[in-house]
């Protein structure tokens, strides 16, 4: 068994004076030394701004951000590097693609999302959709918590400009059949984006298998630091469309009157970027590259199974969600009590968990519940982690 | 309300508890005993923003006494909100404004459910329960 748990320095904290169970991996993950010392280094060393000046000190900080590009477009199998459009992260990736694509919706156009999106994948859609006079659909999801893709195909039709649904959902860890609606939509020419905020260190990516528009996801979900996220689009796509933000870095020429763009993906990546965060990221994925990344999944699908049978012991467990693929997200509640009630008890315990509706309020207004306690896995977590969960909920459900 | 513990007791009993687990059993055991408002006092109108559990407040005026009435759907909510209606009981409008209970949560050790993620919606409270008695306060 292949442990990282010792490159994650926070790990070995503890938490309400007991060792820090960290099971809060869908609202960020924590990041190993090689990624807190890049970003150190980079500040110590190198720091300049990227793309102007003609000193050494910019000609390193451009190389170490380019080079996260690359080691970005690896990742994703994306075709060339000028496809990796770097952003504050997986909310902002989609209000870029949502504001950049305004002239290719038409009023009356349908816009298809699903009832399992996150906020950031239901809300840029809809200023879209009310500023072109279009309209919402969500694809409906079965009581197991799976897209229902008899609904999909009803309504993905001519009509559709555009289908914008998760990979992963974070608020039931379904897996989606993404390959499945993007065929659909190509069949009726729509444009495709996949929200992989969840997805990215759980399933492998290949954006040219899947064949979409868009990919968006952020490096915080994977031991990357806050602030940076990706925006992969498929290039003549990207060079086609209009800027969103302008400013320096993102303009060929500017006169008082007017002015011309550069190409992608500088023409979405207006003013100074964050460079520190594009170093950080680059470092992620450098220590992401020869970790045995399909056995450590494998590993954290078998922990995860596991654990579940335990928790489903337990009297009063009341598991949300039985989709038949399920990544790294358990949801439940306990009878009788308030999510936020059983948060506060895990923690007490030492045990971080997430108690809400996990920006899905329509997803729980659909499951007619108030949110859920949520225990999401990474590919640190261990047996004494599911050990610790497993006792603090049984201990919770003894307060209630 | 059927809490008979004075802010004095309360305090002492916090005291004698000496873990989590006590400290919390007895906060929710509190909360079972402040009276729930009826379906029809929560109303949207009663319903306080910002929290992420439920919570809804209404309040009436008899003589110089200000009575709050108060309910949560989260067990922890209501214990706090115990403590809350214990330390603000039998208190005039003028003695409420200038009751400092983010001190006695700091106290009892309780100051994390007032934090910005957590608590806001029992700062929310808190606060919606000042301007109500400042309001009574300013006209007496
Ligand atoms: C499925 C999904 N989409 C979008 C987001 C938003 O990501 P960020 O807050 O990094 O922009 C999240 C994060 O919680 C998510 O889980």
């Amino acid at each position: 068994m292949h442990d990282i748990r010792p490159d994650f320095p926070i790990l070995s904290r503890s938490s309400r004076n007991r060792p820090l169970v960290y099971l809060d991996n869908g609202a960020t993950t924590q990041k190993p030394t090689a990624v807190v010392d890049a970003i150190a280094k980079y500040y110590r060393q190198h720091n300049a701004n990227v793309h102007r000046a003609a000193h050494e000190l910019a000609e390193e900080a451009t190389s170490m951000m380019e080079a996260a590009r690359d080691g970005t477009r690896r990742f994703i199998n994306a075709q060339a590097r000028e496809e990796i459009v770097f952003t504050r992260g997986t909310t902002e990736s989609i209000n870029l693609v949502a504001n950049v694509l305004a002239d290719r919706v038409q009023p009356g156009q349908d816009i298809v999302i699903s009832e399992l999106e996150h906020h950031s994948n239901i809300v840029p859609w809809q200023l879209l959709a009310q500023r072109r006079g279009a309209n919402i659909r969500a694809i409906a999801i079965t009581d197991a918590g799976d897209l229902d893709l008899a609904h999909a195909a009803e309504l993905i039709t001519d009509n559709t400009a555009i289908l914008a649904v998760s990979h992963i959902s974070n608020g039931l860890g379904s897996v989606n059949p993404v390959g499945t609606l993007i065929d659909m939509a190509k069949k009726v020419n729509a444009l495709t984006l996949i929200d992989g905020a969840q997805a990215v260190l759980h399933e492998r990516i290949d954006v040219a298998a899947l064949d979409c528009d868009f990919y968006v996801f952020s490096a915080h979900k994977m031991f990357g630091p806050t602030g940076i996220g990706i925006l992969y689009g498929k290039l003549d796509l990207l060079n086609a469309l209009p800027p969103w933000q302008g400013g320096g870095e993102m303009i060929e020429r500017v006169s008082i009157k007017t002015s011309t763009y550069q190409a992608a993906p500088f023409r979405f990546e207006a003013g100074t970027p964050n460079i520190a965060g594009a170093v950080g990221l680059g470092a992620a994925l450098e220590y992401l590259e020869p970790l045995p990344l399909a056995d450590l999944v494998t590993q954290e699908e078998s922990l995860v199974a596991e654990t579940l049978i335990e928790l489903e012991k337990i009297q009063g467990f009341r598991l949300i969600g039985r989709p038949k693929q399920r990544s790294s997200v358990i949801s439940f509640l306990l009878e009788g009590a308030h999510p936020n009630d059983v948060g506060t008890l895990l923690d007490q315990q030492g045990i971080a968990v997430r108690a809400g509706h996990h920006c899905n309020m329509p997803l729980m207004d659909r499951l007619e519940i108030p949110g859920t306690v949520r225990a999401s896995f990474s590919l640190y977590n261990n047996e004494a982690d599911a050990e610790a969960l497993i006792e603090g909920v049984a201990k919770a459900t003894t307060f209630l | 309300m059927a809490l008979t513990l004075d802010i004095q007791e309360l305090k002492a009993t916090f005291d004698f508890l000496d873990d989590w687990e006590e400290r919390y059993r007895f906060i929710i055991d509190l909360g079972k005993e402040i009276r729930p408002l009826e379906d029809s006092q929560k109303t949207e109108a009663n319903l306080i923003r910002g929290c992420q559990s439920q919570v809804w407040l209404t309040y009436t005026q008899q003589d110089e006494q200000l009575v709050f009435l108060l309910d949560s759907d989260a067990h922890i909510v209501r214990g706090l909100i115990a403590v809350v209606l214990i330390a603000i009981n039998g208190k005039t409008a003028d003695d409420i404004v200038a009751l400092d209970i983010e001190g006695l949560f700091a106290e009892l050790d309780l100051l994390a459910h007032l934090s910005l993620t957590r608590g806001n919606g029992l700062r929310a409270m808190i606060l919606k329960i000042k301007q109500v008695a400042a309001t009574l306060a300013s006209v007496s």
